[in-house]
């Protein structure tokens, strides 16, 4: 079943830049899907229509049931509650411990607080980092704060989860422990959308794989079939 | 039990938000704190003005002199003629003997002079006193008097009177108008504090925004943060008003300048101008930051 499917979108800035045309595309339920291309081919603005911070300015994109581009500002927080976004520069609020940083994400809905930390600890579990609840964020490395941001796009047990570069900042070694924490989220049955530069990353992953370029897609590669043909 | 535990978890984010961001909060407390001294100020100068205006209106009276020659029945005439004069409220008969009693124990001086007279004698007239519903219209009142047969003079202190009550309309009005002014100025100077705030935790918004917040998940911690930014700012103008007011009462013995004009009693009033002061500060608070908030909800 398709849980993101995008019909001839378009997507020109009032600059007059467009950054997206034609583009047609499907992900299923369960998916763990790569976005590569050079710099300025669309794929920030492509994740953007996702979470709806940017709107399209033609065709239609429906995530998880929901019409996308239809979405009224007010009503924005409805397609958020269904998505978790992990970002490059992880956004944490620095003021806030590792505990507070991801039990936010529950406590604007009016969880209860034995609820909340039960559902805080067990997906800190599993990013592993329980033993750093107390920890500030500048106390943590690139690594493991880049955890903290995952746990909190995860903790309300979304449908799919967008990661920006989510290793754009780290080396190579604490990407791939990001990436077998993506990997284990995604087993649990979340749908992944992984935008990466890094090579590497998704030669190693062997997932489905889709290169933009221009704004359109200019190959679909199925799952494990990128390596063999980029190596 | 779900919106409660919302607003249990939205005070004491407000509060931890006050506190972690404290040099900001500061700046907001302080600006409230300082208008609302002037806004304090201004309400007990303005309430005491409106409340000595109305003892002056109460207190003034026309005197009307009758005749020396006038017989009981002219008296009685006088009186009906007085009654049926519009804008009067009551009127009262005061003959010259009691007048001369009240003179004579006013003063030894007078009671000296007086006490040897016979009624023949007396030259002081027998008086009606005459109170008006509306002191602006005294004049008219006391021109109609003074066409009725019978009366020599009528006094009320004409000029002194209006231009008294005049004045002090005048500096209630003033007061009244800065008192909106500065409730004004200071929702928009607490406003544009609040919004260096809450620019300075923009991130915080967005993140909020990411993880589905919606516009009033994300509004009512900041409008709670401006509710207790106002308590705080208020509770030193409170301080103020409270013993400030009520020493200075105490100290000019209820009294300013002379007997003449009379402050209002510190209980109820500085309670009363206490709580308007901690309503302002609260919902100008609230207002400033619902306003600054308002603009980093667009997505």
């Amino acid at each position: 079943m398709d849980l993101i499917k995008l019909t001839n979108v378009k997507k020109t800035y009032r600059t007059g830049v467009t950054a997206i045309q034609g583009l047609n595309l499907t992900i299923a339920k369960g998916d763990f899907v790569f976005i590569i291309g050079s710099t300025g081919c669309g794929k920030s603005t492509l994740i953007k229509m996702l979470y709806r911070e940017e709107k399209p300015t033609a065709g239609q994109i429906v995530v998880g049931g929901i019409d996308v581009g239809k979405l009224r500002n007010g009503k924005v927080y409805k397609l958020r509650r269904k998505i978790g976004v992990v970002f490059q520069d992880y956004k944490l609020l620095p003021k806030s411990t590792v505990y507070e940083n991801v039990a936010f994400a529950l406590e604007i809905f009016g969880l209860p607080k034995d609820e909340i930390h039960a559902k805080v600890i067990k997906v800190l579990e599993l990013v592993g980092l329980k033993s750093k609840i107390k920890n500030y964020p500048a106390q943590l490395s690139g690594g493991e704060q880049q955890r903290v941001a995952i746990a909190r796009a995860i903790v309300n047990g979304p449908k799919l989860l967008i990661c920006d570069e989510p290793t754009g900042n780290l080396d190579p070694e604490t990407s791939m422990e990001i990436m077998k924490v993506l990997e284990e989220i995604n087993k649990l049955g979340t749908t992944i959308i992984m935008v990466t530069h890094d090579i590497n990353i998704v030669k190693q992953m062997n997932k489905r794989v889709i290169v933009l370029d221009a704004g359109r897609v200019l190959k679909d590669y199925e799952k494990g079939t990128y390596k063999h043909e980029n190596s | 039990m779900k919106t409660v535990r919302i607003i249990g978890r939205n005070i004491r984010d407000a509060f931890k938000g006050v506190f972690r961001n404290f040099s900001l909060s500061f700046a907001s407390i302080s600006c409230i704190t300082i208008t609302l001294i002037v806004v304090a100020i201004s309400m007990v100068l303005s309430e005491n003005v409106n409340n000595f205006t109305l003892l002056v209106e109460r207190d003034v009276t026309i005197v009307a002199f009758i005749d020396n020659e006038a017989d009981e029945d002219k008296i009685e005439e006088i009186k009906d003629q007085i009654s049926v004069i519009d804008n009067v409220d009551k009127y009262e008969f005061k003959s010259k003997q009691a007048i001369t009693e009240e003179m004579r124990d006013s003063s030894d001086v007078f009671d000296s002079i007086m006490k040897n007279w016979t009624d023949e004698e007396n030259p002081i007239q027998n008086t009606y006193q005459v109170k008006v519903i509306d002191i602006n219209k005294i004049k008219n009142v006391a021109d109609e008097i003074k066409k009725i047969d019978g009366i020599t003079v009528v006094k009320y202190g004409e000029g002194m009177v209006e231009q008294l009550i005049a004045t002090f309309e005048f500096i209630h009005k003033i007061c009244i108008g800065a008192v909106v002014a500065l409730i004004l100025v200071t929702a928009f100077l607490i406003s544009n504090t609040i919004k260096i705030t809450i620019s300075s935790r923009q991130r915080e918004i967005g993140i909020m925004r990411l993880i589905g917040a919606s516009n009033i998940n994300i509004r009512i911690p900041f409008i709670i943060e401006g509710l207790v930014l106002g308590l705080l700012g208020s509770i030193i103008p409170v301080i103020i008003t409270i013993y400030g007011y009520t020493e200075l009462y105490n100290k000019f013995g209820g009294h300013l300048f002379s007997n003449f004009i009379k402050l209002i009693k510190p209980v109820p009033f500085v309670y009363t101008t206490s709580s308007i002061l901690v309503l302002v500060g609260i919902l100008v608070g609230m207002f400033g930051s619902w306003r600054a908030v308002k603009k980093h909800l667009k997505i």
